[in-house]
Parts: structure tokens; sequence; C-alpha cells
């Protein structure tokens, strides 16, 4: 079973963190086909959101056909996200890895680090809906 | 849609003290909603209304269609806890149980009993004798029992510590979920509200200068950094709410009724706090010769 936690600094929506939690649950085989996330009166009663919060992830969820809800009894997993690009994480994280050992070795405090890692990754983002 | 609370130029008056006036809104059901605003600006006198406790002065208000503390059964759908969580000093908290359960037709005393249990109450301990965090928690559990369809709440957690006020407020939106119920809370604590309310009400000098969907407001409202004066006018669909500038910098907060696509600046969303804060500094620009000579005391 999942468990969701909520950012409220990060400016990303509510609901749309609850969305990526799942969603990024899938990816790394956290959980799979047939598991089912916690019922919305569970995620209320440890996240203290708004129910209708959750209900708005849930749908944003089946409408990408990650989940199904099955009526009376809860939602459920019915994808599996086989992200063909995990293989290429570990490569990808020496490489950061080196380029962040690089930027401090250039004098680079953490906060220049993420600063310049935020400008960059904004300026070469494909442009977003929202 | 329907409505849990629509005003209409809602006024009170104190003697002389308009402490609300020419209020209009409408609560859909449904919802938690968040009430902020400036001290003084009407929120308890408006939540009074609501409720009952008050009479208008001038205006109308109406809780399910009907006039709030009209009869008994309106009564019974409506629960509220005042700001300062009044409880009856000289009964036991098993006695305000047992009070609870003969004055409300749909009273949950399992509820009652097993919040009081979790809170670690001792029934037979004298309300007098509670801690104000206590206090608060009995007259929530009070609220909570009676089952209402809306639950007004004037600043709940404000005298609870952030365990007890996680507590509160997980235990509010299991209700929240398990039965429908709608809330009004007012409270100055935004990063609850963001949490728990997806409606928002901000009142400034009893005007409600902003309401809606929290969602739907965040989608619409956008921060823009830019050079200062960049020389071009903003594009019609926005709406400046709040311009903060340094030399060389200005800071927007912006309401836009489309997509803001415009490489002079730097466009952010913006969080409900920066929303909020923005609304209550622009209503109280409007406003604030009107209201200068008034002390802050809330009514």
């Amino acid at each position: 079973m999942i468990e969701f936690y909520l950012d409220t600094k990060s400016g990303v929506a509510p609901y749309l963190q609850l969305v990526q939690q799942v969603r990024r649950a899938i990816k790394l085989g956290i959980i799979s086909e047939g598991d089912q996330l916690p019922t919305i009166k569970e995620v209320v009663g440890t996240v203290a959101i708004n129910p209708n919060t959750v209900a708005k992830a849930y749908r944003e969820l089946e409408h990408e056909g990650l989940v199904a809800a099955r009526i009376g009894i809860g939602t459920f997993v019915i994808k599996t996200l086989n992200d063909p690009s995990i293989a290429e994480h570990d490569r990808l994280r020496v490489g950061l890895e080196s380029w962040l050992a690089e930027a401090r070795a250039a004098g680079l405090d953490e906060e220049s680090i993420e600063a310049l890692f935020r400008e960059r990754f904004r300026a070469s983002s494909p442009i977003e809906a929202r | 849609m329907s409505v849990a609370v629509e005003a209409h130029g809602l006024g009170k008056c104190y003697r002389q003290r308009w402490a609300l006036s020419d209020c209009s809104l409408t609560v859909p059901t449904g919802h938690v909603v968040g009430l902020v605003g400036p001290n003084g600006a009407g929120k308890t006198t408006l939540l009074q209304l609501a409720v009952g406790l008050l009479a208008p002065s001038s205006g109308t208000i109406e809780v399910f269609g009907r006039p709030p503390g009209d009869d008994a059964e309106i009564l019974g759908r409506v629960g509220f806890v005042a700001q300062d969580t009044p409880n009856y000093s000289s009964l036991s908290v098993a006695d305000h149980l047992t009070l609870g359960a003969h004055l409300n037709p749909r009273w949950d005393g399992d509820v009652a009993r097993h919040r009081i249990e979790k809170i670690g109450l001792e029934p037979s301990q004298h309300a007098g004798r509670l801690s104000g965090g206590e206090r608060a928690q009995l007259a929530l559990t009070m609220a909570l029992a009676k089952r209402p369809d809306l639950l007004i709440l004037d600043e709940p957690v404000a005298s609870l510590d952030p365990l007890a006020r996680r507590e509160f407020l997980q235990t509010l939106m299991e209700d929240v979920a398990a039965h429908d119920l709608g809330v009004i809370l007012s409270s100055h604590l935004v990063a609850d509200i963001e949490r728990v309310c997806d409606y928002l009400i901000v009142l400034v000098d009893s005007r409600v200068q902003l309401s809606g969907d929290v969602d739907e407001l965040l989608a619409s409202h956008h921060r823009l950094v830019g050079p200062r004066d960049p020389g071009a006018p903003f594009p019609a669909s926005q709406e400046v709410i709040d311009a903060s500038h340094t030399e060389r910098q200005t800071t927007l907060i912006v309401r836009s009724h489309g997509p803001v696509v415009d490489s002079a600046w730097m466009i952010e969303p913006t969080s409900l706090e920066d929303l909020v804060l923005a609304y209550m500094a622009r209503g109280s620009m409007s406003h604030g010769a009107a209201r200068a000579s008034e002390s802050g005391a809330e009514t």
C-alpha cells in the first residue's frame, strides 16, 4: 500500500502531487497491477487533506488509464508502467554526481547549484500546458 | 449547484459601527470553505449571522434556503463552534455528552465517546478545569457528534498545538468524506486552509474580495517577474491584483482568463498564500482609509 504525503511549499497543486506520487510508485514498481490504492477516507485520515482533492487525483489517474474504480470496493492499479528509461537511471545518476562534484569544486554553494539546475531545467523543458 | 449559504447586501451594525456591510456571497454545498481576512474584516460577524446568533441589520442571509435559526430543523442541520470554544464550566465532560444527546436529534454518542477517549479527556473532569486546548477539543467533539450537514467553525484550531491541530483536521476530513459534511472555517493559518479547503473566500472590510474553487483560482492566477517598466502594456485578458517593485524588478500577481504567454516576463504559478496576501493587500488599500480610525477588534 502506498502512503501519501503533501509538500505544501512545493507550489504544485495538492491533487497533482498525489497523481505524481501514484505515477512514480507505479513506475518504480512499488505498486503494480491489481494493487489497491487507499480509500479516500483513509487518505484524508492520514494526510489531513480535502476528500475532493483525493477524488480529483483518482479521477485523473483513471482518465490516464492507470487505475480503475470498482464501485463499493475501491480503486485499483490496472496498468504497470514499464519505464524503459529506468535502466538508464544509474548511468545518468553517475553523470549527475560527477557534474555535482565539478560544481562544488568550482566553488558553487548548494543554493547556486540548485538555482543553476532549475534555470537550465526550465529553459530546456518543453513548454507545459499549465 | 445547491447552495449552503447565500447572503445579499448583508450588514450588521453595533451602535454606530458597521461590523459588516453590504456583504454578498454564495457558498455551494459539499465544500470545505476557508474564510480568510484581516482582523476586523467581519469574519466572526458573518459566521454568527450564518448560524442565527446575530440578526442582520440590513440585507438577508439564508442557510439551506431558509433564515438561519428559524426552527429546530435548521438548527439541527448546522453545527457551530465559536472562537472562544465555550463550554459549561460547572458541568463535567460526561455531562456535556449527555446534554448533547438530549439536545440534538442526530447525536452520535459513539463518535463523541470515541473522540473523548482518543483525546484523553477524563469524563468526570469539570469543563472549567480543562486547558484551553482541551476545551477546544471538547467543543469540536460536540459539534462533530451533532452530525450536522454544515459545520461552521470560527478559528477552530487557533488554541491547539500542532499535533492536536493535525489530528483534528484528519478527523474533520474523515467526517467530510464519510458523511458529506460541508464546512466553513475561518482561520489565519493559510497552510491549513491549503490542505483542507477546496473553496476560498477572502473577506476584507466586509467585502468579498475573492471567492471560488481553490483549484480554479490557482489555475487562473500567476506570478509574473520581469524588469521594471518593460514599456509594454499587459494583454487585456490580465488583471493585475498586486504589484511590487524594486529598482529593477517588478513582481505582479495577475488574474488571467487565458493562457499567459509573454517572453518579457518570467511566469510562475502562485501559491494560495500569495493569492490570499495579494487580495488582502488590495482590499485594505481600497478601503484602508475608511477603517484607519477603527481598532482591529473583531466582534
